[in-house]
């Protein structure tokens, strides 16, 4: 790791939390370094950036982001910042037929990295998240022995609205609630609709 | 009272922090002596919020520590990051809008250090008018520049509440460091620490006075410990301490008794609209507690400060006009 890029990942995490505090609540399990897949709410560029600066320093370096290739790797800056600083896993949104879309993820995981992934697959800007993509369905099946985390954002959207660059300073929260498995014989249908209620139970009585 | 009196400004501050962390630590075991003792969890609750209180006063007592420390220009600083996290809190629990985030960006990144430069360059009289006066009259109309009619006055309000309270009210504390008072050159910080130490004592009577007077709350919902003898109680307890410290004033004893009545009755009063705005905003929590907003209480920390600094900062310049 160079100078550059621990200057760089400390420069982040500061902005962060002084722009959203990015506490990170552990309500339904410990932060361990234990291999996770944490799945969460989607509803801004900024819910990657306050995962993993609540997540603590140890856990940092082996916890990845999923990022598209073809708009991160798009500049030299951007794609030094999503492979060095935050150790991406690139995915192309463009789906050819000979290749399945979740192979650098299971690559990863293979290698033994936690992922952060937002299973909507879009931001939605309502407060209630969109129905769950089958990536996690699939990734569970394979990995049976990685835990799954479900974890509430909250707040982000107000820090920064669709169409603004500058970010208000207003506390954000990331909850992390208890890990959760793929019981045997649930269906793909049944197991992210639970998912999606593990991830919206998390979400504060007071927003 | 002669011999406190010969000594160099230095050795009266140095004499001063000792006094008043060694009042810290008599407490603080005091307080924490029972605990040890007490198994039953009903039994250790008010300790518990003692403790909080204490700890309260603990980081009151060490910011103002630090501020002594590292100068004017620290503590222009210091509180200008303390304003920052205030705002912060306070944005947090007022639920704005999408269309408010020009006017935001306005309080935080313009708003915010400017005022604090303004105390920096010790120009007092736009520092006075700054806020309630351009601020006043510029966000209302980035506010509507944004283009969105609805709860429009309410908005307005909450941000200018807001800004009000936490960066104008705020930087009047470390205004006092700076103020130039004839035959006082370079004490300012004892005006500061003259308020704080006041404004805590009254805090601490008052919060006890309603546990011993046990009197109706005035306002029953939003808070259930305030009532009038126990403010009154503080304020006067105030004074009396006002009286005690009048060695460290320019003011003669009856004014530092005026003065320090002043800021703990406004001080304490601050503390129970803050209570008024979270119970508003739906929050439990008081103190150190995180809340599910994550707001750790610093607003409920600042408010007393926030009050009590404006009112005894004006009540400082009048009375230093009138009597150069």
């Amino acid at each position: 790791m160079t100078i550059a890029v621990k200057v760089m990942g400390m420069l982040v995490s500061f902005v962060a939390r002084l722009v959203t505090g990015a506490q990170g609540h552990w309500k339904g399990c410990p932060p361990e370094a234990l291999q996770r897949i944490y799945f969460a709410n989607h509803q801004s560029h900024l819910d990657w950036v306050l995962i993993w600066a609540a997540l603590p320093d140890d856990l940092r370096v082996r916890t990845r982001p999923i990022a598209a290739r073809d708009y991160w790797t798009a500049s030299k800056f951007k794609h030094w910042l999503t492979r060095e600083v935050f150790n991406a896993v690139y995915v192309s949104r463009q789906r050819t037929d000979d290749q399945d879309p979740l192979e650098p993820l299971a690559e990863a995981l293979q290698h033994g990295d936690s992922l952060v992934i937002f299973p909507e697959g879009t931001r939605s800007s309502k407060g209630e998240p969109q129905s769950f993509k089958s990536g996690l369905y699939h990734l569970a099946q394979q990995f049976p022995g990685v835990q799954l985390i479900p974890v509430w954002i909250d707040n982000v959207q107000r820090v920064m609205p669709k169409g603004e660059v500058v970010p208000v300073p207003i506390l954000c929260t990331a909850t992390f609630g208890a890990p959760m498995q793929l019981q045997p014989g649930e269906d793909k249908r049944e197991f992210l609709e639970r998912a999606r209620a593990a991830v919206v139970a998390l979400r504060p009585l007071i927003t | 009272m002669s011999t406190l009196r010969s000594l160099g400004v230095e050795q009266q501050v140095a004499l001063l922090f000792l006094i008043l962390f060694g009042l810290l630590c008599a407490a603080s075991i005091a307080v924490f002596m029972p605990t040890l003792r007490a198994q039953h969890s009903e039994q250790a609750d008010p300790h518990l919020r003692q403790l909080r209180d204490l700890r309260a006063l603990w980081i009151g007592t060490v910011v103002f520590w630090l501020s002594w420390m590292s100068g004017p220009v620290g503590a222009t600083l210091l509180f200008g990051v303390f304003s920052f996290l205030a705002l912060r809190e306070f944005i947090t629990l007022a639920h704005t809008r999408r269309s408010d985030h020009r006017s935001l960006i306005l309080a935080f990144f313009v708003v915010l250090p400017l005022q604090y430069v303004l105390v920096g360059l010790r120009s007092f009289d736009l520092f006075s008018v700054f806020i309630p006066v351009y601020v006043f009259l510029a966000i209302p109309v980035l506010s509507a520049l944004a283009g969105d009619p609805e709860r429009f006055l309410e908005r307005n309000a909450k941000i200018q509440w807001g800004i009000t309270v936490c960066v104008f009210g705020l930087s009047h504390a470390p205004a006092l460091l700076l103020l130039e008072f004839p035959n006082y050159a370079g004490r300012g910080a004892f005006l500061l620490l003259f308020l704080v130490i006041v404004a805590a004592a009254a805090q601490i009577v008052q919060e006890l006075a309603s546990r011993w007077l046990r009197r109706r709350p005035v306002a029953r919902h939003i808070d259930r410990s305030f009532s009038y003898r126990a403010w009154l109680a503080g304020a006067l307890a105030a004074a009396l301490v006002g009286a005690l410290l009048v060695w460290i004033t320019p003011f003669r004893i009856w004014q530092a008794m005026l003065m320090g009545l002043v800021a703990g009755a406004c001080g304490t009063l601050g503390e129970f609209v803050m209570k008024a705005l979270k119970k508003d905003a739906g929050v439990r929590y008081w103190g150190n507690q995180s809340s599910v907003t994550g707001a750790v209480g610093l607003l409920d920390r600042v408010a007393p400060l926030c009050f009590a600094a404006p009112v005894f900062f004006h009540s400082v310049r009048w009375y230093s006009s009138l009597a150069p």
